[in-house]
This record gives structure tokens, sequence and C-alpha cells, in this order.
């Protein structure tokens, strides 16, 4: 068995417990977007500001913030999430989005040309979750959640005000 | 008399596994019990020498087939004291029971308007199938509150009856542990004119039941979490009503006769019981019943209260304010079922520090989302014993449990 130091690791145990980009954003004009898993009850809450979301995957990602609960593992993914996608056009976070659920072993990614060249940086250290595979729907959860809100910014029309 | 739990132990084949050159240390038989070889053996024993058909074809094989079937509805009376084996339906879980039990009976008796109570600790299989019908008859749900240490809180319980047609509650609760007044909440459901239905899937394991002494009306409990195999649950009901009530699936077994314009159903238990059943299921659910029968459910029971008391004082000792248990402390009125929350570690974090040690716990919520709300929790950790548990599984528990503050440095 993979022992307990390949799953957490010390930026992951930093993140679980300093999480980056915690709160609220108002809504509108951020979308909220909420996550959950269903067999643990881990509830994740994102918010995602867009700017110029007419513009589609050209738009950019300018703040996300984080709520919810959960354990170590959803926490400090979504932690890192937040910090890695910030200041990130909407089509490179959808890239970082297959990117990094290619590197959790989640089964039909189409990685794209390139994708396999992103830098992971720290969200590198969470590649030990998927020696423990009943973790890795852990690790996922905020970032389906942002796939989710990103489809929204972008296709929903821009709200009034 | 104690139970001799170093002897029963032996009779688990799966407790001589090793993870990792280490034994399994498992505390999660609220979830699902480990099966005795006597059940293993049963099951093989049948698959290989009298599996057949049942209550379909008349060579002897068929015979001796259907013979074993009707022998585990016959134990399974027995071990909940009711009145006739002829009361006792197979199904594929306590969830289908419960599902057959709105279905069949809510729809035949509640419209809208008509209030089902229930209670804040059940399970979901206690409640969402109630909730199936609420949307589709207008059917009101109450649900009796608890008490700050996890006891159902009867202060109001005369008002909340009041106009209700079933109050439908778990007999021993999942994630408290909490041992309600059964007998004492049928009568109230009788006096108020409400059909008293029992979630026995906790209890039916870790106790002697006795359907007649409760005087329930309907009652719901499952063979895999009392060393029986998965696959195949039961439902218990009163002659009278499950012979009132209208057939839940339809298909081969349960009828009379059939024509182009129409069917006829057959007597109870066939009318609850279409296509072919869990038949190599039933004998291994018998072997089951007799191997509980030798030990004792009181006994049982008994060695159950002994170890929730030692592991409620070792955790509680260890940890103190960093440990918090939910349920009663009184073990006289509390199952062998212990959820807490550690710290300010998620269960999940919890659960994967003791799997290192290979002490097996379920994480989350237990089926069982509206209580954790109620708590005020989003999820726990919940260790649960049996017969096969002993103070070594409680102090592989707690070390575990220190072991974890290392890890995260909280």
């Amino acid at each position: 068995m993979p022992g307990l130091e390949d799953l957490y690791r010390e930026i992951i145990l930093d993140h679980y417990r300093t999480p980056r980009n915690r709160g609220e954003l108002d809504s509108p004009p951020a979308i909220e977007t909420n996550g959950h898993n269903p067999l643990c009850g881990d509830e994740i809450t994102l918010f995602l500001l867009v700017d110029d979301a007419s513009k589609g995957d050209a738009a950019t990602v300018s703040d996300v913030k984080i709520g919810g609960q959960g354990c170590s593992i959803s926490q400090s993914s979504a932690s890192m999430m937040s910090q890695a996608v910030i200041g990130k056009t909407a089509g490179e976070a959808r890239a970082l989005i297959r990117r990094f659920k290619s590197l959790m072993s989640i089964e039909g990614i189409e990685l794209q040309p390139g994708d396999d060249d992103i830098a992971l940086g720290d969200l590198e250290a969470l590649q030990g979750v998927v020696k423990f595979p009943v973790r890795i729907k852990c690790a996922v959860l905020s970032w389906n959640t942002l796939a989710d809100a990103l489809d929204r910014a972008t296709s929903e029309p821009p709200a009034s005000g | 008399m104690s139970i001799d739990v170093a002897t029963i132990r032996k009779e688990f084949p799966i407790l001589d596994r090793e993870i990792d050159g280490a034994p399994l240390v498992y505390l999660d038989s609220g979830n699902t019990s480990q099966k005795p070889r006597a059940v293993i053996d049963a099951m093989s024993t049948f698959l290989e020498q009298s599996y057949a058909p049942i209550n379909r074809s008349s060579y002897r094989l068929a015979g001796e087939a259907t013979d074993a079937y009707e022998g585990a509805r016959t134990a399974v009376a027995r071990l909940i004291n009711a009145p006739s084996a002829d009361e006792v339906v197979f199904t594929k879980n306590a969830t289908e029971s419960m599902n057959l039990i709105a279905q069949a009976w809510g729809r035949a008796n509640l419209s809208a308007g008509d209030v089902v109570l229930l209670t804040e600790m059940e399970h979901h299989a206690n409640i969402v199938p109630w909730q199936m019908l609420a949307t589709e008859r207008g059917v009101d749900i109450r649900y009796v509150p608890l008490t700050p240490d996890g006891q159902l809180d009867l202060t109001n319980l005369g008002q909340l009856l009041d106009g209700a047609k079933v109050f439908s509650f778990t007999a021993m609760s999942n994630v408290l542990g909490t041992i309600p007044p059964t007998a004492q909440l049928c009568r109230a459901a009788h006096d108020a004119g409400a059909l008293a239905v029992v979630d026995a899937c906790q209890y039916v394991p870790h106790n002697a039941a006795d359907v007649q002494a409760w005087d329930a009306d309907l009652v719901a409990f499952s063979s895999h979490k009392m060393c029986g195999p998965s696959g195949i649950g039961m439902l218990w009901g009163r002659a009278e009503i499950l012979d009132a009530m209208p057939p839940f699936l339809g298909g081969g077994n349960m009828i009379d006769t059939v024509s182009l314009d129409g069917f006829t159903t057959a007597p109870v238990p066939a009318k609850f019981e279409a296509g072919t059943p869990p038949i190599a299921e039933a004998i291994g659910l018998h072997a089951a019943i007799n191997f509980l029968e030798g030990i004792g459910l009181a006994e049982i029971r008994r060695h159950e209260m002994d170890l929730t008391r030692y592991a409620l004082d070792a955790l509680n000792d260890r940890f103190a304010d960093d440990i918090t248990i939910f349920g009663p402390d009184n073990v006289e009125i509390r199952g062998g079922v212990l959820s807490f929350t550690f710290r300010d570690l998620h269960p999940h974090d919890v659960s994967q520090v003791l799997d290192e040690r290979n002490v097996c716990v379920r994480a989350g919520h237990h089926c069982a989302k509206p209580l954790m709300k109620t708590l005020g929790v989003v999820a726990t950790t919940r260790a649960s014993l049996y017969l096969y548990n002993d103070e070594a599984d409680v102090d592989a528990l707690v070390e575990g449990l220190a072991g974890a503050t290392d890890i995260f440095g909280f």
C-alpha cells in the first residue's frame, strides 16, 4: 500500500490549513456554482468572475472565491486550483481542467494539442491521490464545479447592472 | 454469561486476512457484516448439491430447493417471534421492503392531506420512499425531533401523531445507535389510529427482536447486516394488513391466475415475491440465523453493550474535548454504533489515516443527510461493533486516531 506521505504532501496540508481565495464574491456579476459529492457529503460553492465573457475562451478569469466544506484533499485541490486559474483566459482554464483530470486518471478526457505541456506547479503534489482511487473524486470536485461555472459564465447573457 | 469472542472470531475466515502484513480491524458492521464459515459453507453446499428453481417444477430436486427456501422463512419468523412464517416476505433488501410498504400500502391508503410521521434520525430508506409518495399524492410528512443527546423528543408526540395515518421509525439509529422505546411508539401510533412501521435493519442483528411484544404492524430488516449474504431482505407484517395490501411488483410467482384480461394474486407471502427470488441467499440467511441463535441474541446484545461502554470511555478518556461522539451515553438505550467528529479533521481524512492501520470505519453522511443537518455536521466518522469485535479492536481505533494528530498537526 502506498504510504500516507504520498497522499498528504506538505504543500497539500499547507493549502488545507491555510486555504487561499476562501470567501464569496457578489453574484451577479460573479457566477455562483455549487458542487457536491453525494457519497461523502463534501460541498463546494465556487464564485467565478470573468471579464469580457462574450469573448468566450478569450475571456479572462479575473477572480475566484471558494466556499463549502470538505476533506483535506478536496479543500487543498480547490485552493490550489483557484490560485492556478486566476488571470488565465477561460480557454487556458479549460485546458488546465483537462490536464488536471488527466493527471487524476479520469477516463474520457480528450487532451488537446498542447495540454500535456501545461505546467501544473503546486498541483503536481496531488499526483499521489491517484494511488488512493476512492479519493480521486475528492480531488476533482472543485474542478468539475469550475468547468460548470466556466460554461455558464461564457454562455449566459451578461447580467444586467 | 458473556460470549467467547476469541472462539467466535475463528468462525469468520475474513478476520484471518492480513493487509500489508497486519490483521483487519473491521469496525463497519453497521454498514454490512462479515460472514461466518457456516454461512459460506451452507451456500456453497446448496449451490453444489441442491440448487433448483423453487415453487415451479415438480421434480424432486426442485422440491428439495423449495423446502430449503421455505425453511429460511420459518427461521426468520422464529428469529423475530412472528406468529406465522406466512407473514414473512423475502425482498431484495430492507430498502426494497420500505419501498414495498410505501408503494403498496401507501398508495392504497394515503391521499392528499394525509400525514406520514417519521423521525429526524431515519435512514434515507425510511425517508425517500415516503417523499416519493408525498410528491405523487400530496401527502404531508412530519418528523419527530431529537433531544440534544440524540434521543427522540417525544414531548409533542401526541400532537405530531394527530391525523397521522402511519408512523414509521427506526428501532435503532444507524448513526446514533439510539434505541427508542419501540413498543411505546407502536402503542402511541395505534392510539392515534396510525399504522406502526418499524425499520429494524440495525436492531434485528444485535438484539432479541419480538414483533409481537412491539405490537408492530410492518417491520423491515435485512440479511447482510446479520452475518447473512447480501441480496435478500425481509418484510414482516400482520397477516390482515399484508392480505389487504395490493401487490408491489408484478410477474411470475405472485399470481393466482392470469388471463389476457387481467390477473388475480397469490396468497401472502407469494403475492409480494414476484420473479425468481434470491434462493441461495435465503439458505445463507438461514445458516446466519442458526449461527446467531446458537450464540444467543441476548448474549450478543450484552457483549455489545459492554464493548460500547468500553469504547465510549476509551475514546472520551483519551481525547476529551477533541472528540464529539453523538448519541446517548447510556448503553441501555444505545447500540454499538459510534459516530463522531475528531478535532477539525474531515471524516475522509480520519478514515484514510485509520485505513493505514487496517481499521475499517465509514466516513460520510451514512445515508442520513437530514440527521447530519440536525447534528450540525457535514459528515461523521462511524465505527460500528458486532459480536466478533473485542477491546483490542477499540484500542486499535484509539491508537489510529492518536496517529492522525501527528500527520495533520492540528
